[in-house]
């Protein structure tokens, strides 16, 4: 059986789903069996959801046109530069 | 007609192509596409708007002007990633240095994991608050990571990169964004655990 700190040490690759199925079985036998590294794994899981779910971020339409006329500027500056090369310093 | 619609899907290297040879229209619909994500991935690395707009322009900019150099061996977001992250933590770095701010601090330095609080959580943790407080819990809970713990966990777990690509970003190991992410991932949980614990279960145990 798994003990508490090897629990922890999987605990992301299972929650990742990137560990084997053996490694799968051995930490849900050693849940079953460990009440504190049940919620431990039952609220990590929920940590991971409620940031997902929540955390969606809009953009402010004035940061996304001022971005969009940064960029507008670099591009004619880069046209200019390659266009004029002779006033290059 | 854009390569989006072309293909009937987000085409981004065909854009990334079309913006290599001077295409403003292309690469506005990359900026379109990522502006949002690395918005976000700045604000939260520098907590600051302010912060996260200047790292916005920078990384569209810097992608603009450098196009050329991009390889096409990884994907382009993953590439403006790397860029934002860079540029974030220059500005983390700089208000460190202007002393404007608190320092981190440190709250586990110890190579091991330690759990100290358990307790069940509601069924639906998120229910009990309005989505604004949910939303400030969930703010305040990040900025009080390490920023080494904090950006693999944004990386990670809010802009869904995959180990590899967020070790690709940082320029870190795999095994070192596995370790990170495991800390924060288990710091938050412990910083939530104070909100969304369930009535009456105020048993606090230690290993």
């Amino acid at each position: 059986m798994l003990t508490c700190k090897e629990f922890l040490q999987e605990l992301n690759d299972y929650l990742d789903e990137t560990g084997d199925i053996e490694l799968r079985r051995r930490i849900e036998s050693h849940i079953t069996q460990c009440p504190n590294c049940f919620v431990i794994l039952d609220t990590t899981k929920k940590t991971i959801q409620v940031y997902k779910g929540v955390l969606a971020q809009t953009l402010p339409q004035d940061v996304q046109a001022r971005l969009l006329k940064a960029v507008e500027r670099k591009c004619s500056e880069k046209k200019l530069r390659a266009g004029l090369p002779s006033i290059q310093p | 007609m854009p390569a989006t619609q072309e293909a009937g899907i987000f085409d981004e290297s065909a854009l990334v192509a079309k913006a290599r040879e001077g295409d403003l229209a292309a690469f506005n619909e990359l900026v379109n596409s990522y502006s949002r994500k690395i918005f976000r991935l700045a604000k939260h690395i520098t907590q600051n708007e302010e912060d996260a707009e200047d790292v916005l322009q920078e990384t569209f900019l810097k992608a603009f002007e450098h196009l050329g150099d991009f390889q096409g061996q990884s994907k382009f977001y993953t590439w403006i990633v790397r860029i934002a992250v860079n540029e974030s933590l220059m500005k983390l770095r700089k208000r460190k240095s202007d002393r404007s701010v608190p320092l981190d601090e440190p709250v586990d330095t110890g190579e091991d994991t330690v759990v100290r609080e358990i307790a069940v959580w509601d069924e639906n943790p998120e229910q009990k608050y309005s989505r604004e407080e949910l939303g400030q819990i969930l703010d305040e809970a990040v900025q009080g990571l390490r920023p080494a713990f904090r950006t693999v966990f944004v990386l990670r777990d809010i802009e869904e990169l995959s180990t590899e690509e967020t070790a690709e970003a940082l320029g870190i190991s795999v095994p070192a964004v596995k370790s990170r992410l495991l800390r924060a991932r288990l710091q938050l949980r412990e910083k939530l655990t104070r909100f969304f614990k369930r009535k009456g279960d105020d048993v606090f145990a230690y290993m």
